[in-house]
């Protein structure tokens, strides 16, 4: 017996591959949650309720995807290139903390022009936040996957001077957090009397868009092309550096629209609790997704089901909700084994 | 007082370099165990959750009875786990060591936070145990014993992996792995027993903070020591001595950081300070990625009859 490599992974293949990485990753995880005492199929029916079974839940899960759609795209464009992009947290942060200070009043602009100027610099605070790192890599060389990852603690620590200084709201009875953004700033409600916001049709909207440029313009034929083989599409006369910095900006400038949306759309202020680690959870919503933007979304709404659905199900039972975090990990494991197997055959012989 | 004088009082006083070796502790174990599995030719991403499992599980031996020593083993075989996991996928598999080390990060961490929550739903001060208490030896600054060992490892790594043939073994399966399956040496069962010893060591770090630094599980305890500890592999250029050098030398840094810190009084906020570990270590990376000579084979699969 041995693997060979499939040429063509048909299509039915591919979209089973997370479904049974997602299966395997909660049985796995049913072990734990046996181990806890309680009943295995009443907390998944807990968490699946908690998660879809009402009005509130499905938009809590909706909210919840939002963040992860636009940190998935982040990590799917980043990786699609090769670009260890394992920052988004801080990048997320960066864009949170130019929504804050573009959003905070010193723009007398309506809504209609001051939410996408908000947007627009939290995507631009997010991108150069990565371009640094991708910078000293085509320039020196430098890993990014450590450059990134140490970012995050330095754009944490950033967040927290600017919260206790500069940025610290005078209305805030000595909370470290932001001054909210204006009225005019505010993503609207998509539902009333929920949190669901706009954040949400931006971000199906930039899935379809990414889409489209990567299957059909010279932008993400390069993009590919540079993720396969760089060396060949330096060859074929691709502009290799140049397409490394544009993916960075875009990954980068994702992420921190993940953060300027969030903090628009849904807490209205900036706190140092605004992700509970939306960018490393993107990693995994890439992954499941197979690094295709459309997939990003199913896949957002997955990892965003088991983390409202755990809250729920935690509530009921003496099931700690990080379960969600061990399910999320576990199925990133599972995933990456299910796509190997379906990239490949077993061959008698 | 001006600045340099305050600097002289720090640099010449006994406690500060008590607190270096101290603070170096966690970063010369981690370090040692991240060269190990490189130096085997596989990236362990998976350090930080390592290290996060292993304080958990250490400090929850301990806390649930058993002894100090026990509780060192006990995060060791935790480590080593992970770091079974870890190989599984990515030896013999092949599977992007990027990414299932970021998996193998995210396991370990959710897994230590679920546990420790799960036994103790309550705890809003985290309980203490008795931690390892400082040793005096003859002539060395008093430290815990477990910084004595990190200290003895760095010697016994850098003689296995120098002086031995197992070393031998493990370095050439991370140069070039055809060779060494020309041989006849194993290049999958060296790799993995590469990447287990190497992980035991990672969560050896992770312990020291719960038993020794600390006397306390709390959550984000390891603080992206383990990121740190991966780019000093590369300042070391996969040399245990070099990294014992880089390990001590950044928590130097840190120590002084700390004191000056506590010298401005609040002149400059404090997390200014708390950012240069990060920004330094960046900026080492930078300083040494030119001339860095990386395992040929680092983050390249080996699968036999293939080139």
């Amino acid at each position: 017996m041995r693997l060979e490599p499939r040429t063509d992974t048909p299509l039915a293949l591919r979209l089973l591959a997370p479904v049974g990485a997602v299966v395997a990753a909660l049985a796995l995880c049913a072990l734990l949650v046996a181990w806890t005492g309680a009943p295995v199929l009443r907390a998944y029916g807990l968490l699946f309720e908690g998660a879809v079974g009402s009005r509130f839940a499905l938009t809590e899960t909706l909210t919840r995807a939002t963040p992860l759609i636009l940190t998935g795209l982040a990590a799917a464009v980043a990786f699609r290139a090769k670009l260890w992009n394992i920052g988004a947290e801080g990048q997320l942060y960066m864009g949170a903390l130019a929504a804050v200070v573009v959003g905070g009043g010193m723009l007398d602009l309506p809504a209609w022009a001051l939410i996408p100027v908000v947007m627009i610099a939290g995507m631009a605070a997010g991108g150069v936040t990565l371009l640094g790192p991708a910078v000293l890599k085509v320039r020196f060389g430098v890993d990014e996957v450590v450059t990134t990852l140490l970012l995050n603690f330095v754009v944490l620590l950033l967040v927290s001077l600017l919260l206790e200084g500069a940025l610290k709201d005078p209305m805030g009875m000595g909370w470290p957090q932001s001054a909210p953004v204006v009225e005019a700033a505010e993503l609207p409600k998509l539902v009333a009397r929920t949190r669901l916001h706009a954040g949400l049709a931006i971000a199906l909207g930039l899935s379809v868009l990414l889409w489209l440029v990567d299957t059909r313009t010279i932008w993400g034929y390069e993009n590919r092309a540079v993720g396969a083989n760089p060396r060949a599409a330096a060859f074929a006369g691709m502009p290799v550096t140049r397409v490394m910095l544009r993916t960075a900006l875009l990954s980068g400038g994702l992420a921190g629209l993940a953060g300027a949306a969030e903090v628009c759309g849904l807490k209205g202020y900036l706190t140092l609790d605004l992700s509970p680690g939306f960018g490393y959870s993107g990693i995994v919503v890439a992954m499941l997704a197979q690094l295709h933007p459309i997939g990003v979304v199913g896949a957002a709404l997955f990892i965003a089901g088991i983390f409202v659905g755990a809250d729920a199900m935690s509530r009921a039972m003496p099931v700690p909700n990080y379960i969600a975090d061990v399910l999320v990990a576990t199925s990133l494991l599972c995933m990456l084994v299910a796509g190997l197997l379906a990239r490949y055959r077993l061959r008698r012989g | 007082m001006d600045f340099l004088s305050i600097l002289l009082d720090i640099l010449l006083s006994a406690a500060f370099w008590t607190a270096v070796l101290r603070i170096a502790t966690p970063y010369v174990l981690g370090t040692l165990g991240e060269l190990v599995c490189e130096r085997a030719g596989v990236l362990n991403l998976g350090i930080e959750g390592i290290m996060t499992l292993g304080a958990m599980a250490g400090w929850m031996a301990v806390y649930q009875g058993a002894d100090l020593w026990t509780g060192v083993l006990a995060a060791a075989a935790c480590g080593a786990l992970l770091g079974l996991l870890h190989a599984a996928l990515t030896v013999p598999l092949g599977l992007s060591q990027h990414v299932t080390g970021i998996g193998v990060t995210l396991l370990g961490t959710s897994l230590s936070y679920f546990v420790y929550r799960l036994v103790l739903p309550q705890a809003s001060t985290p309980p203490t145990i008795e931690p390892f208490q400082p040793l005096a030896l003859p002539g060395a600054l008093a430290q815990t014993p477990l910084t004595y060992l990190a200290f003895l490892l760095v010697a016994v790594v850098a003689y296995v992996l120098y002086r031995t043939p197992v070393g031998l073994a493990v370095r050439m399966v991370g140069e070039n792995p055809a060779a060494a399956e020309a041989q006849g040496l194993n290049v999958t069962a060296i790799r993995i027993g590469a990447v287990v010893a190497g992980s035991a060591l990672m969560a050896l770090a992770g312990a020291f903070l719960t038993l020794s630094a600390f006397n306390a599980f709390f959550f984000n305890m390891v603080n992206g020591r383990g990121w740190i500890c991966i780019a000093l592999v590369v300042f070391a250029s996969w040399r245990p001595g070099k990294a014992l050098l880089g390990a001590l030398l950044f928590a130097v840094f840190d120590a002084l950081q700390l004191r000056l810190q506590q010298a401005s009084g609040g002149v400059l906020p404090y997390q200014l300070f708390l950012m240069m570990p990060y920004l330094l270590s960046i900026l080492a990376l930078v300083l040494v990625a030119r001339r860095a000579s990386y395992p040929r084979a680092l983050m390249i699969p080996y699968r036999k009859g293939e080139r």
